[in-house]
């Protein structure tokens, strides 16, 4: 999130596409709630089905799965003809005035595609060359601009031509949504362009589970930045993240590309020495110019004083990934069923239920030789090996079942969508000999150290020299430390004044350095574990602190735990003023430039240089991150610098409305095994004239291995089902409470029909489109069982993230 | 002492169903072993209240003038003014507190149902334990009696997200519930109103729906039985003399078992 879980109480609209908050974070109502009565905020909800959100609703609005981007476009179209955008944010906050490279071309001009595409083997899919996705700039190095937004080519010009094809009309079509409904929810939405007004949105994984996933997350970006409610209380593109802590473990780095803080994982070849790395990975401007202070901190935190100026900190012993690399989900077990890994190590991971095809994905299990899954009960990943029809005997996987504790049994931090990273105590022991996953580790990591350095291999030094001193019992405390950062030496200001002495745990990763003096696991953590009042005066490591001090009462609550990065609530806030550094309104006062102080005050942590005066250079562009300090309606993703409009892999649709391209042409295609029973097969609308989508209820959790096994929950919610409208029930036949067969290219699966006027049929281009829906939760483990939903879904994910498309995709149903 | 009340207002309920879970949590009821629940088609389970399952939400589809609605209806013992289950319950398991509340103590409890057929609501169920014995028990909520002598609030209030649920004195949360439904009138829901002032002696179990209390299943007017008042006043009295009799007095026992069986099957 760009804003806090509080901060929603701030919004007067709040906008939700995507998600079904209500169910899958209950918390986020207390909130909407609270703006809804105080301030009269208005709830609008875009969704497929009727949810439970869409209960609360003010406004409810039916979409096709994977038509995110024609609603979106067709509001920022509103939002350009009806002259309603935040007109002065835009300007001196976005790079809409900025002037592109004369050879940029759009879909408008290229069917569809933008300039440079390149396709190898004319399948239709392939890469960009961007070079043409730029800027034009002036003799300094800085881009060109034209402040009356008049230029052709100024990005204001190029995104307003491209929209103009996205007319209510043909987003009506394409989306199945009736355009008074679609206008009345742009005119709502609108209204938070007013200075004294802002927005939310809030989404999941409806937007990015698609091929265009991370399109549809730069749309919701790009209207923000159009309203100006970036930045401001109440506003922000908001991700509800789907695990208590799934935040905190992208922080640390378990994305394939990255290492913690958001840093680029080094690629061979591309970067052969840590000064390659820096050289190409450090951009000159914006914050990111103190890359290297964060990635050679990150490798003293790791082999303390091992690493050294003489061995590139030892660069050498981080294991290096091939370029280009694709190790996310799919890829790992696309090489996973071709034999390419031996061994898996899963924790707190179910794929044989969330997976993707996961008929194949469990095939790729058993071509492992070994698996360990630390877990809290007997998954269907631990007993994929005894699924219903296979047989033991013929699986060779050797299985390692490590019991692990629960989030209650164990002390540590962990971290909300709201960045706010919150220590919590052990309040249980765990059953029998559980362990927590990080004394698991730790265990495991001794144990190897005293392997290799008994018998040393060829290249032992990585591991032996690794800084791993938690104790034998793991102390939590140490590894925050070094998540935090500290001084391996006295650190001094230029004029020799001593900012932090060896051993201190750093108050800020504005006191990491290059040279080997700071240590720190995550720099955008640093002072989350640094002593810090509470409010009362009492001091203790940020992160447990619990003072319900709220100056302000826009519910920052500053003293309440630690939110990354600098205990900073709202991000990119230097928005909520206007450029002289005023705020936009009394109402959404967050901070603002004091004269008489000579600095930037408020109630929130300022996010920009505290003593940088509006008047100073660079003092009006808020987005320090940015290169260009400017937010980015135009900015490049591996599809475009500007969301298109594609259809799913498996779409009702026959042609896409806005080009001759159905469908992303920069996602990866896997064609493994088609045409057998199991494979990458994708379905068609002769077979398969269904839209189906996946989902989670809130009674049961993810893969269901923490819910399923209880008796309450299980209760509540005991089988897996299918929803349909009735329209599609009398079509086939179906009654309610029926078992129905649900089939795609990838397997067939039966469940009971939940027929609904939850669902209605949608009217995509005067042709009727049926879409059903089915949790994704149930497995043949577990209290009360059910088939497994991702047997249906399709290898194939988003362009960029490589996230898949659990959210739309081709199904038949007929009466089981 | 002041009457107690819980105020449900079900124009904030998500059906998220952690009051659900919170009351079988903090009541030690048991769940899926006991109620073995299957997919019915609907959201919906369990499927009624049992002794095992004291508060649930019932799950409505409706089609208002003013759009389709998912309705919402947390159900559960309503805490009668004038409760009927009290003054028919034989062995005075049943009690009304001086605060209003409705409890039972098991213990007391004979298993005779009276309690249940009385309910203008139907709330009350009983579970046999044994078929050979017949021992059944009558359970419901008790706004967590332990909680609530403590001055803590029910566990479904305390646990509700949408902070839907409210506990206090009765006559702050009739304000409470009237304030809100003047608000939700100004926000165009025509049929909001406040369920339960002042039937069957005020309920413990206040309301505020935003459609008509029929829409979503629960009675419009509902009354204190009359018959309980002649079971109360005549045939209890009588039933205690003719307990003289032994014989009669084992035919009334097993008539009780067969009766409970049978409600048993039925449910």
């Amino acid at each position: 999130m760009t804003n806090t879980w509080v901060d929603l109480k701030n919004a007067d609209v709040i906008l939700v596409d995507g998600s079904n908050c209500a169910e899958n974070h209950p918390a986020s109502m207390t909130w909407i709630n609270k703006a809804k009565d105080d301030r009269g905020a208005k709830l609008i909800v875009v969704d497929p089905r009727f949810t439970r959100t869409a209960s609360q609703a003010d406004l409810y609005v039916a979409i096709r799965s994977g038509t995110d981007i024609p609603f979106f476009g067709g509001m920022i179209k509103y939002l350009i003809d009806k002259q309603l955008i935040q007109k002065e944010y835009v300007l001196h906050y976005t790079n809409a005035a900025n002037v592109i490279d004369p050879g940029f071309k759009g879909p408008a001009d290229l069917d569809g595609l933008f300039s440079g595409f390149v396709d190898d083997d004319g399948d239709g899919f392939g890469k960009y060359d961007q070079s043409t996705w730029k800027y034009q700039l002036d003799d300094k190095g800085n881009p060109l601009r034209d402040e009356t937004l008049k230029n052709p080519l100024c990005v204001f010009q190029v995104m307003k031509r491209h929209y103009a094809r996205y007319t209510l009309k043909t987003v009506s079509g394409i989306t199945g949504c009736p355009p008074d409904k679609l206008e009345a929810a742009y005119k709502l939405f609108a209204s938070t362009g007013a200075r004294n007004k802002s927005g939310t949105i809030l989404y999941a994984m409806g937007q990015t589970q698609h091929t265009v996933g991370s399109q549809n997350v730069r749309c919701m970006a790009m209207i923000q930045l159009l309203l100006g409610n970036m930045g401001v209380p109440g506003g922000g593109v908001n991700a509800l993240r789907g695990e208590s802590n799934v935040q905190g473990s992208t922080d640390q780095g378990i994305l394939a590309h990255l290492v913690p803080g958001y840093i680029g994982i080094p690629r061979a070849g591309d970067h052969p020495t840590l000064a390659a790395y820096n050289e190409k990975e450090t951009p000159k401007t914006g914050y990111w110019s103190n890359k290297p202070k964060f990635m050679v901190s990150l490798l003293k935190a790791w082999w303390g004083d091992h690493a050294t100026a003489e061995n590139q900190f030892a660069y050498d012993y981080l294991p290096k990934v091939e370029s280009p690399a694709n190790h996310y989900w799919m890829s790992l077990f696309e090489d996973m069923y071709a034999g390419k890994i031996q061994g898996l190590w899963l924790m707190g991971q179910n794929p044989a239920v969330s997976g993707p095809n996961s008929r194949m994905e469990r095939e790729a299990l058993k071509k492992l030789k070994w698996m360990v899954v630390q877990e809290l009960f007997d998954t269907e990943t631990c007993s994929f090996w005894r699924a219903p029809g296979v047989k033991p005997a013929d699986v060779k996987t050797e299985v390692f079942i490590l019991p692990a504790a629960d989030a209650m049994e164990k002390e540590g931090s962990i971290v909300t969508s709201g960045r706010l990273i919150q220590w919590r105590s052990k309040v249980a022991d765990a059953p029998g000999m559980a362990l927590p996953d990080h004394q698991i580790l730790n265990l495991i990591y001794l144990k190897l150290k005293a392997l290799y350095a008994a018998a040393p291999g060829p290249f032992a030094d990585p591991i032996v020299h690794l800084n791993w001193d938690y104790g034998k019992e793991l102390s939590v405390e140490k590894v925050a430390q070094e998540l935090n950062g500290y001084a391996t030496a006295a650190i001094k200001d230029p004029q020799g004044n001593i900012l932090a002495s060896k051993g201190d745990t750093l108050k800020s990763f504005a006191l990491l350095q290059a040279d080997g003096t700071t240590a720190c696991g995550c720099w955008i953590y640093g002072g989350y574990f640094a002593p810090a009042d509470d409010g009362t005066g009492k001091m203790m490591p940020a992160t447990k602190r619990r003072g319900q001090k709220d100056p302000g009462g826009l519910g920052m609550y500053p003293f309440w735990a630690f939110a990354w990065p600098a205990n900073r609530r709202i991000i990119y806030n230097r928005c909520s003023a206007d450029p002289n550094g005023k705020p936009w309104s009394e109402d959404k006062k967050l901070i603002w430039w004091d004269e008489t102080q000579k600095k930037w005050v408020g109630y929130d942590v300022p996010d920009f240089a505290v003593t940088k005066a509006p008047s100073d250079p660079g003092g009006k562009d808020p987005f320090i991150m940015r290169v260009d300090g400017r937010g980015g309606l135009f900015a490049s993703l591996n599809e475009g610098p500007l969301p298109e409009h594609y259809e799913p892999l498996e779409t009702p649709v026959a042609k896409n409305p806005f080009s001759s391209r159905l469908h992303n042409p920069a996602i990866k295609i896997w064609k493994t095994d088609q045409g057998k029973s199991i494979g990458d097969n994708v379905g068609k609308t002769d077979k398969f004239p269904i839209v189906a989508t996946t989902y989670r209820v809130v009674e049961h959790w993810q893969a269901g291995g923490m819910s399923r096994w209880l008796d309450w929950l299980t209760e509540c919610q005991p089988e897996m089902f299918v929803e349909m409208s009735k329209e599609l029930a009398t079509e086939r036949g179906i009654g309610n409470g029926d078992r129905v067969r649900i089939s795609s290219a990838r397997g067939e699966i039966t469940a009971v029909a939940v027929v609904t006027a939850r669902f209605k049929p949608f009217n995509v281009e005067g042709k009727t489109v049926h879409q059903v829906g089915m949790p994704w939760h149930f497995g043949w483990g577990g209290l009360a069982t059910g088939d497994v939903a991702n047997d249906l879904t399709p290898h194939v994910g988003d362009a960029n993230t490589m996230i898949p498309e659990y959210k739309a995709f081709l199904v038949n149903i007929k009466k089981a | 002492m002041a009457r107690k009340a819980m105020l449900i207002d079900e124009s904030k309920c998500t059906a998220c169903r952690g009051c659900q879970v919170a009351c079988k949590q903090w009541n030690e009821l048991t769940g899926w072993e006991y109620s073995k629940t299957v997919n019915t088609g609907s959201y919906e389970n369990p499927p009624r209240l049992t002794p095992q399952t004291w508060t649930r939400i019932k799950f409505t589809e409706y089609d208002s003038r003013q759009g389709f609605r998912w309705l919402f209806l947390k159900e559960g013992c309503m805490h009668c003014g004038e409760a009927a289950c009290v003054d028919v319950c034989p062995t005075k398991a049943l009690k009304k507190q001086a605060d209003g509340r409705v409890t039972v103590e098991p213990d007391l409890c004979n298993g005779c149902g009276y309690c249940s057929q009385f309910c203008p609501f139907g709330i009350p169920k009983l579970e046999v334990a044994s078929v050979i014995t017949g021992q059944a028990k009558a359970s419901k909520c008790t706004f967590c009696q332990d909680r609530t002598d403590n001055g803590l609030s029910p566990s479904c209030v305390k646990t509700c997200p949408a902070q839907a649920l409210f506990w206090g004195d009765r006559d702050k949360m009739i304000a409470a519930g009237k304030k809100r439904v003047e608000t939700l009138k100004t926000r165009g829901f025509a049929a909001v109103n406040l369920y339960g002032e002042e039937v069957v002696g005020g309920l413990g179990r206040l309301y505020v729906l935003i459609e008509k209390p029929e829409t979503y299943g629960l009675p419009a007017d509902p009354q204190y039985p009359a018959m309980a008042m002649m079971w109360q006043n005549v045939i209890q009295p009588l039933g205690k003399i003719a307990i003289g009799g032994t014989v009669l007095g084992t035919f009334v026992a097993w008539l009780i078992i067969r009766r409970n069986i049978k409600m048993e099957e039925v449910e």
